[in-house]
């Protein structure tokens, strides 16, 4: 009865109202994006805000539950609950319900249950518990390879479902094991090939090769610290294309400017690599390597946006980055998200006053565009509180995690605070158009019964384990 | 502890950058952008169009020519869409599944948000069945508009069509805005602006099916819509429509003028068309047949058409000689040095006075006439353009200017134009004699060869030929439009003369087998039209009775090989049937023949030059 007693007086109150005020403001917003004149009764159990509530108050129990098993059942068992996951991942790909083009539903009395959900918090614990072994060092590449399949097994279990965003959240796992002691190179490498591949999307090649050069020449001079070499580098660069360009005008062959900054770009680079062996300058080979591989992630961009990707991803892609601007048909969504959440103003609309949301402008908008009712009704300051509440969240899971004794819990905290940002992120941003179109929910507030309380587990397990962050488990 | 843990800050300052970022997003496209408070106000705020009901359009004994009757289109938001029966919906909208499929398509490349019409124009029957299992096709609505309905098929190119205007209409008014129906041609055109009436504007805020949630600041910006004005047209509906059934299997024209007034009782044009082909499903494959028709059925040839006049021009001519003072006793011969190089073929009297000279349709006369009138100013070039001065007064030679859609000026060439063609002071009446029969280079519409017999019949004037009467004011009064009036004072006793002449041209002359009509005394006037491409062509005009006329008329049958074969026929059974409202036994053949007649099927059709 003893440690009983001390799961409540030492659970994070915090969290939980937080995760409280979140829930109901949701629940607020779906009510509102659903309203309509004609059916106004709260309790209405044919309307999504009824519904909700029954999701809400099943969740309340769910999280109860999660709250009074033992924590170490969920070290002792992490294995097994990410095992039953994945067979489950499998199951549905073979006898779930298509929804939208997805095939990720179990329906089970008319109610959809999405196993997806239950990937998230699984692989969490299962990673947790990886790398709380005592043997396991992050360094060695056998551990990458594990920690690879542990989140490869079911990410691209729920690419075969059709669902590519929900995939796209493993990726975030990376920040996880960034502070566990994942070597910083990779992010920033990470960080480099995103930037050149939004980069070699939106300029041509031979504006991409000029940048490339630029980046390059100035970071060699950059780490060589001499102004000198720099100028030396440009002027050099500038006058083998100035003379090649006269060359072809002159023999009329022809060459566009790219091909003639290609040649260029050899004849430098041969000229460079001489140098720099000649004065032995390390920075040389660097500089040249940083370069060969900036060229190959945007060549190969170009072949994986037009050969891998599908086609209505490359149009979210071409929306977000305004490539190509539909505002009738691709870029629908967005267009109208913006016009709601833009509509909104300082103060916002008030409540159900949103005419953007409330007459249907936008799709999706008690699921994944619930932050346009937000935006509307609430105007910049409601959205900023909530996105401040979203904020505090975060870094309060963060600031638990570290308090924690077990490295088991602080892993399996960050692995929450990070699978919660990716979803927050990503969700707010595709709303105002800082992100590509990727349907995943925001927590909490997106209407839905399997994704809220798979975000209400996430949490309150992290919640249970902290209330006996004490205790060492592995 | 561990080497790692000052990371934490890294991830929570990766976290609150993002997080700055949105808000900086937010800040800038809700505070700072207004752009976007804009386009919701585009979204939401409609201006529900009320259209009024267009006029209706009366003949001038009250019977109805066009009126309204509702339609309905159906419009699908593709997204909205469920699977459905698509052979139950065929069935009740009467379209083919392929033709379904395809509208469906379009509709969703243009956009599956927003809604576009996939069938449309149905009738109310169709309507009444659709909307009841109209729960069965998610993504389905139905929106109302207004057609024109034409009880009898008759006057179609007076009437004219209405259509959605065109870019450059909305451009040239700000009243039209795109999907707005306007007149295209006939009356419909020329009255639009009191067919139409005024239509109302209420803000509504509606959902993003277009469907009204409310109106907006209670209504207090709405505008009331009035309805059309209904017009009461000249046009005797019994006589138009006596007119075309004359007419069928011919190509050509008739008009007919109240000539006190000027006011058209007969405007008809052949081959003609159902006006009905422009209204409903079907419309603009039927437009596409009609304009690929090589007889052109939507040329209204009694007005936009012009022709050489043949010997119907005789009489302007004289009319110019009288007034020039030349012909009042003149008598020419028509044979010898003088009347070289045109020689009278037929058989009369030499040399002949005026009165006869038209019974008879005496070229030599006519030519010697000219080239006095031509000869009677010191140069050439003054006396045509005192020749052409004279037909442009009586509407000869430019748009009379009543209220008629596509009017054409026709063809009096000017000095210029010979001084062009032959050289300055290189011509004279000699080198333009073919004019003074009415052929070469003149054209005249059959309207204006109609207005001049009208001036004729009134012995003096005429009024601009009009085919609407009077408007219906709100308060139920007629407002009865005026028409400019032109009067020509060559004398009432020249006019005499050739009224003389035209009534011999019936009792004794050209036409007396064609159009004599035994209890009214008609007076016409025959034309063959020598045509480089087939059988000339057949032209009568005429007004009846002498004494106070109350009808003038012109005939043009194309290929119609000589005036008193179609021409003078079909014009004498409209006077006989308006003035004696049957036709006399001993004429029945006549009508009998015009009715059964068909030169279309033995036509050449011209493929144009």
């Amino acid at each position: 009865m003893k440690s009983r007693n001390n799961i409540w007086l030492n659970l994070d109150w915090i969290s939980v109202i937080v995760y409280l005020t979140l829930v109901i403001l949701g629940w607020i917003n779906i009510y509102a994006a659903v309203y309509s004149d004609e059916h106004q009764s709260i309790l209405d159990m044919g309307q999504r805000y009824g519904k909700q509530l029954i999701w809400i108050i099943a969740g309340a129990f769910l999280a109860i539950m999660v709250l009074t098993v033992d924590s170490k059942f969920y070290a002792a068992f992490a294995y097994h609950i990410y095992g039953i996951t994945i067979f489950l991942l499998v199951a549905v790909l073979i006898f779930g319900k298509e929804i939208n083009g997805a095939r990720a539903w179990f329906e089970i009395g008319g109610v959809a249950l999405q196993p997806a959900e239950l990937g998230k918090f699984a692989t969490n614990l299962a990673i947790a518990k990886c790398l709380s072994q005592f043997e396991f060092k992050m360094q060695k590449m056998n551990s990458y390879l594990i920690l690879g399949a542990l989140i490869g097994v079911p990410a691209i279990l729920i690419i075969l479902q059709n669902d590519t965003g929900s995939a796209l959240v493993f990726g975030v796992f990376i920040l996880v094991f960034f502070r566990e002691g994942l070597n910083g190179m990779v992010l920033f490498w990470g960080f480099a090939a995103a930037t050149l591949f939004i980069l070699s999307l939106l300029i041509n090649e031979f504006q991409m090769l000029v940048f490339l050069l630029s980046i390059s020449v100035a970071t060699y001079g950059f780490l060589r610290q001499s102004v000198k070499e720099t100028l030396v580098g440009f002027v050099s660069v500038s006058g083998i294309f100035g003379l090649i360009w006269t060359i072809d005008a002159l023999v009329g062959l022809g060459g566009t400017p790219f091909q003639l900054l290609l040649i260029t770009t050899a004849i430098v680079g041969v000229l460079f690599i001489v140098y720099g062996i000649i004065n032995h300058i390390r920075e040389a080979w660097r500089i040249f390597l940083f370069f060969l591989f900036a060229v190959g992630i945007s060549v190969s961009v170009n072949y994986f946006y037009n050969n891998v990707m599908a086609a209505h991803q490359r149009d979210r892609i071409d929306q977000l980055l305004g490539i190509k601007i539909d505002k009738l048909n691709k870029g629908y969504n967005l267009n109208q998200s913006k016009i709601a959440i833009g509509s909104g103003g300082l103060l916002g609309k008030g409540f159900l006053q949103g005419t953007q949301t409330k007459y249907n402008f936008v799709p999706e908008q008690s699921t994944d565009f619930i932050f346009c009712t937000v935006g509307e009704e609430w105007g910049f300051v409601g959205s900023t509180v909530v996105v401040g509440l979203f904020l505090f969240l975060l870094v309060r899971l963060i600031t638990l995690a570290e308090r924690q004794r077990s490295q088991f819990s602080r892993v399996y905290g960050y692995g929450v605070a990070c699978i919660l940002f990716f979803h927050i992120a990503i969700n707010i941003s595709m709303t105002i158009g800082i992100a590509p179109v990727i349907g995943i929910p925001l927590p909490f507030f997106s209407y839905g019964g399997s994704s809220l309380w798979a975000f209400t587990v996430l949490l309150f397990i992290f919640l249970r384990l902290d209330a006996s962050r004490t205790e060492n488990l592995r | 502890m561990d080497i790692y843990s000052k990371r934490k800050y890294l991830v929570i300052g990766l976290f609150s950058l993002v997080a700055f970022v949105i808000v900086i997003r937010l800040f800038t496209i809700q505070v700072l952008d207004s752009s976007y408070k804009i386009s919701a106000a585009s979204n939401v705020l409609r201006r529900v169009v009320n259209f009024p009901a267009r006029g209706l359009i009366y003949d001038r004994n009250g019977k109805l020519l066009v009126f309204n009757q509702a339609a309905y289109d159906v419009l699908i938001t593709p997204r909205e869409m469920k699977p459905f029966d698509t052979l139950a919906f065929c069935r009740i909208v009467g379209v083919e599944k392929e033709e379904l499929a395809r509208e469906i398509k379009n509709a969703r490349s243009y956009s599956m948000y927003k809604p576009s019409p996939i069938i449309k124009q149905l009738s109310s029957q169709t309507y009444a069945v659709l909307q009841e299992q109209l729960f069965k096709y998610p993504g389905f609505f139905i929106q109302a508009r207004t057609l024109r309905q034409f009880p009898s098929k008759m006057a179609a190119h007076v009437m004219g069509y209405i259509g959605e205007v065109d870019q450059k209409g909305i451009d040239n008014n700000s009243y039209y805005e795109s999907g707005d129906y306007i007149g295209k041609s006939g009356i419909e055109k020329m009255y639009e602006e009191d067919l139409r009436g005024r239509k109302g504007i209420s803000y509504m805020m509606v959902d993003v099916h277009n469907m009204p949630k409310g109106s907006y600041e209670q209504g207090r910006l709405d505008t009331a819509a009035s309805i059309g004005k209904n017009l009461t047209s000249t046009l005797n509906a019994d006589l138009q429509n006596y007119g075309e059934r004359l007419l069928s299997g011919k190509v050509g024209s008739i008009v007919a003028i109240e000539p006190s007034t000027g006011e058209i009782l007969i405007l008809a044009s052949s081959p003609t068309f159902d006006p009905g082909l422009f209204i409903g499903r079907e419309r603009s494959k039927n437009y596409a047949v009609l304009l690929n028709d090589p007889y052109k059925p939507m040329l209204n040839r009694a007005i936009s058409s012009s022709y050489p006049p043949g010997s119907t021009f005789k009489l302007a001519n004289a009319l110019i000689g009288l007034q020039e003072g030349i012909l009042q006793s003149v008598r020419y011969s028509c044979q010898g040095p003088s009347s070289s190089p045109i020689v009278c073929t037929h058989n009369h009297e030499t040399p002949l006075g005026l009165v006869s000279a038209i019974r008879e349709s005496c070229n030599a006369f006519f030519w010697q006439a000219f080239r006095a009138e031509i000869n009677h100013y010191p140069t050439s070039a003054e006396g045509l353009d005192a020749f052409r001065n004279h037909l442009l007064e009586m509407g000869i030679g430019r748009k009379i200017g009543g209220d008629l859609y596509a009017e054409t000026s026709g063809s009096v060439p000017a000095v210029s134009y010979y001084d062009k063609y032959f050289g300055s002071s290189h011509w004279n009446a000699l080198t333009i004699r073919s004019l003074s029969i009415g052929q070469g280079e003149l054209l005249l519409s059959p309207l204006q060869l109609a207005n001049m017999v009208s001036l004729i019949a009134n012995r003096g004037y005429y009024i601009a030929p009009h085919l609407v009467r009077s408007i219906q004011d709100y308060d139920g009064s007629q407002k009865v439009l005026q028409f400019e009036k032109h009067t020509i004072d060559a004398g009432l006793e020249n006019y005499e003369m050739i009224v003389q002449g035209m009534e011999q041209v019936v009792e004794a002359g050209t036409a007396r087998q064609s159009a004599k009509i035994d209890s009214v005394i008609i007076c016409g006037k025959t034309g063959t039209i020598q045509n480089p491409h087939g059988q000339p062509h057949s032209a009568f005009v005429a007004f009846g009775p002498k004494i106070n006329p109350q009808i003038a008329i012109a005939v043009y049958i194309e290929n119609g090989v000589w005036g008193a074969r179609y021409a003078a026929p079909i014009a004498s059974l409209i006077i006989e049937k308006y003035l004696r409202g049957k036709i006399a036994k001993n004429r029945q053949h006549f009508e009998d023949a015009m009715l059964n007649s068909d030169l279309i099927s033995t036509m050449k059709i011209e493929t144009g030059d």
